[in-house]
């Protein structure tokens, strides 16, 4: 006997007990807090922020112990808090010039002025695992310096001064917003690098890694790569002048690419360009290799069909919030469609059979 | 109502951009509107289009009644319903008669709607030639130039190879006779209902950030040949429960032999029957004595 299914409701709040007490996991091990997230899981929380579009590491950390170690599910969190957030206005554009860097390196010149510093990173870290960790034991202090004087100018400075490399077309004041209209195509370079910035950083990897194996190359170097704090300023009209209301931790890429020249002008070389929140290394140079493919057509390039060039598909699919939310729809009911094509499929299998039949009867 | 959030979630100057885009919307029937979609607290697919369009056009006195698959007690349904009773605090209903906004998905009610009601529908992919052409800017040109010889020659195709238009639901339709629309993943026997309906008819795609609407008693044909006219298709049963044999109906398996009921997928319709003493073949009593229906 037959009895319609009910009780959704009841199933709903059942499963959101168990995931409560799931995320919990056992109640005799300490509860983690959101500042031990925050310290310890820094790069995870600079992820959530990054494509989350909020600079902010308490929240991040939280939507990571509330998401249970889900990247993409604590973006979303994220983003949905975001979006119920008044825009108050616009910051001045951050002076990365001016950046505290904590780990400036450039693979173009051996030394140059600020120096090359490495910084806190696993580059030359053999990947063995660190069985001393799991005994909890605090690391050897490491040892200090005082910070160098000054900002620490681009290498791109240098090669601008001397010509080599492309000027970049300046923008309108200020950049179209991403949050507030919809993205519509063709989108001008402001307007892909701040889907980029938001962009899930294993798609712009994939991306990034295909122009490398040559679909759509273009030969990058990293002409720098510095994480550090920049000052946020806002322009307050009743006092005149601009204001710093905090700093934010940015990573920053540019990568010097292969150059162009024609009969008229002379060879220079061209960039693509990576800004992220947090320590994110491996998705900024990943975002200015993306974006310097997506100025393939811009720069003249001819053949331009690689899927890393093609902007429609990068900016189309690059929201790992977008893409998973459509992705996992498809958990959801849908009798209705399949009864549909079920009934289509039943048709047309008794009207082949049907034609079949006749003709073995003829 | 849930405190810290403007009525029914979404702020007023939101609301605001959507309803501006609901009226463009209105004023070129069939016509996707790219609108200024928000990330909500549900994810992209799950209805996000829809919400964001009920949120825009919910008022303090309207009636609410939310349905997935036809059904009011769908877990997505549930929790849509669930979602804006907390944060716009208004009145719910499963009663297709006593709604004035149903918010749906794949399915139009059974009960003829009435021009105090408005339909909104959910959106997966807006673009009825999305699977014939990928690029939106080539799909714009298109629909700017009425340009829908690749839509025709496909259903031509599906003729060819199959002897029939193989489209069971987003059967493509000609709205007011100017714009090709999908009509969102609703089985094609709910197309004729979209047509000349009293109500109006509201489609949000959060995702893909695009609103379109089928004003009130609008010409909406689907789309066929002279000598392949449309056909609205179901199973070839009643309604095990209530005997109706005018309704959608959902297949059903019963138990480990594969064997197989078919039942009303609009549950209010069909408790509604019940209700008004009709039997199916397999309606046992205690179902009507159960009070489920309205």
């Amino acid at each position: 006997m037959y009895v319609a299914t009910k009780g959704g409701e009841t199933a709903i709040a059942n499963a959101h007990a168990w995931l409560a007490e799931e995320r919990r996991g056992d109640p005799g091990v300490p509860d983690l807090t959101v500042a031990q997230i925050r310290d310890q899981m820094g790069v995870a929380v600079a992820r959530v922020m990054a494509e989350g579009a909020l600079y902010d590491p308490d929240l991040a950390a939280l939507a990571l112990k509330q998401a249970r170690g889900d990247m993409v599910e604590a973006v979303f969190l994220i983003r949905a808090f975001r979006t119920t957030l008044p825009r108050l206005g616009s910051s001045l554009p951050v002076d990365t010039g001016a950046m505290a860097c904590d780990r400036r390196i450039s693979a173009v010149f051996k030394d140059l002025p600020g120096g090359q510093m490495l910084g806190p990173t696993f580059d030359y870290t053999h990947r063995l695992i660190d069985f001393a960790l799991a005994a909890g034991e605090p690391p050897p202090p490491a040892p200090e310096t005082p910070a160098a004087p000054g900002p620490v100018p681009h290498v791109t400075t240098f090669l601008k001064r001397e010509g080599v490399l492309q000027d970049e077309p300046g923008g309108a004041p200020l950049p179209p917003d991403l949050t507030r209209e919809p993205l519509e195509l063709p989108a001008d370079r402001p307007l892909r690098l701040q889907a980029l910035a938001r962009g899930d950083e294993g798609f712009l990897l994939g991306l990034a890694y295909s122009t490398q194996r040559g679909y759509g190359r273009n030969h990058a170097f990293v002409g720098e790569l510095r994480i550090g704090a920049v000052a946020v300023e806002v322009d307050i009209p009743e006092l005149g002048f601009a204001v710093d209301i905090g700093e934010v931790t940015l990573t920053e890429c540019e990568t010097v690419n292969q150059f162009q020249g024609s009969a008229t002008q002379p060879a220079q070389f061209t960039r693509g360009y990576g800004l992220v929140f947090g320590q994110s290394e491996r998705k900024a140079i990943s975002m200015a290799l993306v974006d310097r493919a997506l100025r393939a057509r811009e720069l003249g390039e001819v053949d331009a069909t690689a899927p890393a060039q093609d902007e429609e598909f990068v900016l189309s699919h690059c929201d790992n919030v977008q893409a998973s939310g459509f992705l996992e729809h498809i958990k959801l009911p849908h009798y209705v469609d399949f009864q549909a094509e079920l009934e289509l499929v039943r048709k047309l299998r008794a009207e082949a059979s049907g034609v079949a039949l006749q003709e073995a009867a003829e | 109502m849930s405190d810290g959030y403007n009525f029914a979630y979404l702020d007023e100057a939101t609301k605001r951009m959507i309803r501006r885009a609901l009226l463009k919307a209105v004023a070129i029937p069939g016509y996707q509107v790219p609108f200024s979609s928000r990330e909500m607290p549900m994810p992209y697919g799950w209805g996000t289009g829809g919400v964001q369009v009920t949120a825009a056009c919910l008022t303090p006195s309207d009636v609410l009644k939310v349905i997935d698959q036809g059904a009011d007690d769908t877990t997505n349904a549930v929790s849509i319903r669930s979602f804006f009773a907390r944060v716009a605090g208004v009145a719910t209903t499963e009663r297709t008669a006593d709604a004035t906004i149903i918010q749906t998905r794949h399915r139009i009610p059974e009960q003829p709607l009435t021009e105090d009601q408005i339909l909104v529908y959910q959106v997966p992919i807006p673009e009825p030639l999305r699977f014939l052409e990928p690029r939106e800017t080539e799909t714009r040109r298109m629909h700017a130039l009425s340009d829908y010889g690749l839509m025709h020659v496909r259903l031509y195709e599906d003729i060819a190879r199959h002897g029939a238009i193989t489209k069971a639901y987003a059967y493509p339709v000609m709205v007011a006779g100017r714009y090709v629309m999908d009509p969102s993943p609703i089985p094609r026997f709910d197309n004729p209902k979209l047509d000349r309906s009293p109500a109006l008819q509201l489609f949000g795609a959060g995702r893909e950030s695009r609103i379109y609407a089928v004003p009130p008693w609008t010409e909406v044909r689907s789309l066929d040949f002279d000598d392949y006219p449309f056909e609205a298709t179901k199973a070839d049963a009643p309604c095990a429960l209530c005997g109706a044999t005018d309704s959608y109906l959902d297949e059903v398996i019963v138990d480990d032999a594969g064997g197989r009921m078919f039942v009303c997928s609009d549950t209010d319709y069909c408790a509604g029957r019940r209700a008004a003493g009709h039997r199916g073949i397999a309606a046992p009593p205690e179902l009507v004595d159960m009070g489920e229906a309205p």
